[in-house]
């Protein structure tokens, strides 16, 4: 039987108040996708990352992960929230999110941040954890950092650290939420070499990002959003060479 | 050498009876806190509306009026409640609210509301990230109140935990009031019976200053350790 796809969208809506963010955004991956997900401030972009791992709760669609579809109830006030609180922090232990903040926690050293969930959420021996850390320390490059705490650190470090912390769970699909826009510039190259070289590893991806380079050159798949649709989506061929929307070309034309 | 005139002894019992009553006010206090500040944070309303009217009547009598009140109305509630068991289910309970016991509850019960507004200032104060990230991996919300929440709150909450247990160290005087045999209690009887009010009240209020003084030293040793990974200025 062929392994299901590590993660499915299917027609995800979501309001807030009145305000509706989502109009129906479908996405399907394959093992080893990078999907970028491109727009404007404001698209929709990352209420979609965050409603990929329930951090907001879609107001209606279905998400899947590696088949394990999310189950929702509807509340006293028939709102509708996830109907098992347990599958939700298991399926998030199986997404791992690098914020733009980077949301490193600020009372432990980068170990500490690096083994406190696999340790107490996947259930890891302690020293399988450490050993498990160190390489990836050693992987984003920043071994030597180890005992160092966040703020002691620069924002690549801090990112590369918190990429470090999402590997370390061994998650089925990556979610990073424009993991360089907190960066000052002569940073964001450091991160980006860490993303292109998991990407190159066959990990699965998905990337809110405004480095178009990046996503032209690295991802499998690029949507680009526009008012909560999507206007364009194929491969970075195709999104960024022969966009057949008017939106995707005034996005790309440039402006000074 | 000062001549405590015999009341030495009697005066180091009080000074260990005024160190105990403040400690276990401290504990209760801060567990109210604690309950308060989850309460009012909690977006029941129902668990909202009991902490604001706990935190509200509180502060809002004064620390000797609560102190008469549940001295006096403690013991009458414990009677009453003793009658009730007895005549109805023959169950034998009774204890004697003794100045100690009520002196640990209204002080406690007062600070208890002053922590809770420092704990519920302090929550509010952690970043927002730090709690998402705890949710984005997989932490269940008490995993996360205790890994994450309560150890970046300790360090907003401590200057505050540290100004109320000054006064709350000075509170204890109180207790003397209703016939508790703490240090002020003794002073003020020798002072009386010697004619030596200085010679009596003088040590101890040094004996205050030292403790407030020691506490500064303490939590500020407490404030270093938790604001381990914050880097100040800038």
């Amino acid at each position: 039987m062929a392994e299901p796809a590590p993660l499915i969208c299917r027609d995800i809506h979501k309001t807030f108040d009145q305000l509706e963010v989502l109009k129906g955004i479908s996405l399907e991956t394959r093992k080893g996708d990078v999907v970028s997900l491109i727009g404007s401030s404001g698209s929709g972009k990352s209420t979609f990352l965050r409603c990929i791992n329930l951090l907001e709760t879609p107001t209606s669609g279905d998400i899947i992960v590696h088949g394990d579809p999310i189950r929702f109830k509807n509340n006293r006030k028939g709102e509708r929230i996830p109907a098992d609180n347990r599958q939700v922090e298991l399926i998030r232990a199986r997404l791992s999110m690098v914020f733009q903040g980077f949301n490193l926690w600020s009372h432990m050293t980068v170990l500490e941040n690096i083994i406190e969930a696999p340790v107490n959420v996947l259930k890891i021996p302690k020293k399988e954890a450490i050993e498990r850390a160190e390489a990836y320390l050693n992987k984003v490059g920043i071994y030597e950092r180890k005992d160092y705490y966040p703020a002691q650190m620069s924002g690549g470090q801090q990112q590369r650290a918190a990429i470090a912390r999402a590997l370390a769970m061994e998650p089925e699909v990556m979610l990073f939420d424009e993991p360089t826009s907190a960066l000052d510039p002569e940073l964001v190259g450091e991160v980006l070499k860490v993303m292109q070289s998991l990407a190159e590893e066959g990990r699965t991806m998905i990337v809110v990002t405004h480095e178009m380079a990046f996503a032209r050159d690295v991802s499998t798949q690029v949507l680009f959003l526009h008012q909560g649709v999507i206007e364009e989506q194929g491969s970075p061929d195709k999104v960024f060479d022969h966009p057949e929307s008017e939106r995707m070309k005034q996005f790309l034309a440039p402006k000074f | 050498m000062l001549d405590l005139k015999g009341y030495g002894p009697a005066l180091a019992e009080g000074a260990v009876v005024t160190i105990e009553l403040a400690f276990f006010s401290l504990a209760l206090s801060l567990t109210l806190g604690l309950l308060g500040a989850s309460a009012k944070l909690s977006g029941s309303r129902v668990l909202t509306g009991v902490a604001t009217a706990y935190t509200t009547l509180i502060r809002g009598v004064p620390d000797l009026v609560m102190m008469l009140l549940f001295y006096y109305g403690g013991q009458v509630a414990v009677n009453a409640l003793s009658d009730y068991l007895w005549e109805t289910r023959e169950i034998d309970f009774f204890f004697q609210f003794d100045p100690f016991i009520s002196g640990v509850v209204t002080i406690g019960l007062i600070f208890g509301a002053y922590m809770t507004e420092t704990f519920r200032g302090a929550f509010l104060a952690v970043e927002k990230g730090q709690i998402e990230a705890a949710r984005a991996y997989g932490f269940s919300t008490w995993h996360t109140f205790r890994r994450v929440m309560v150890p970046q709150m300790l360090r907003h909450a401590l200057p505050g935990i540290g100004n109320n247990w000054q006064v709350l160290l000075k509170t204890t005087a109180l207790v003397s009031i209703i016939g508790l045999t703490d240090m002020v209690r003794v002073a003020e009887e020798a002072a009386k019976a010697e004619r030596m009010p200085f010679h009596f009240f003088i040590p101890v209020a040094a004996v205050y200053l030292a403790l407030t003084a020691g506490s500064e030293l303490f939590i500020k040793w407490l404030d270093k350790r938790a604001n381990v990974g914050v880097v100040r200025g800038n």
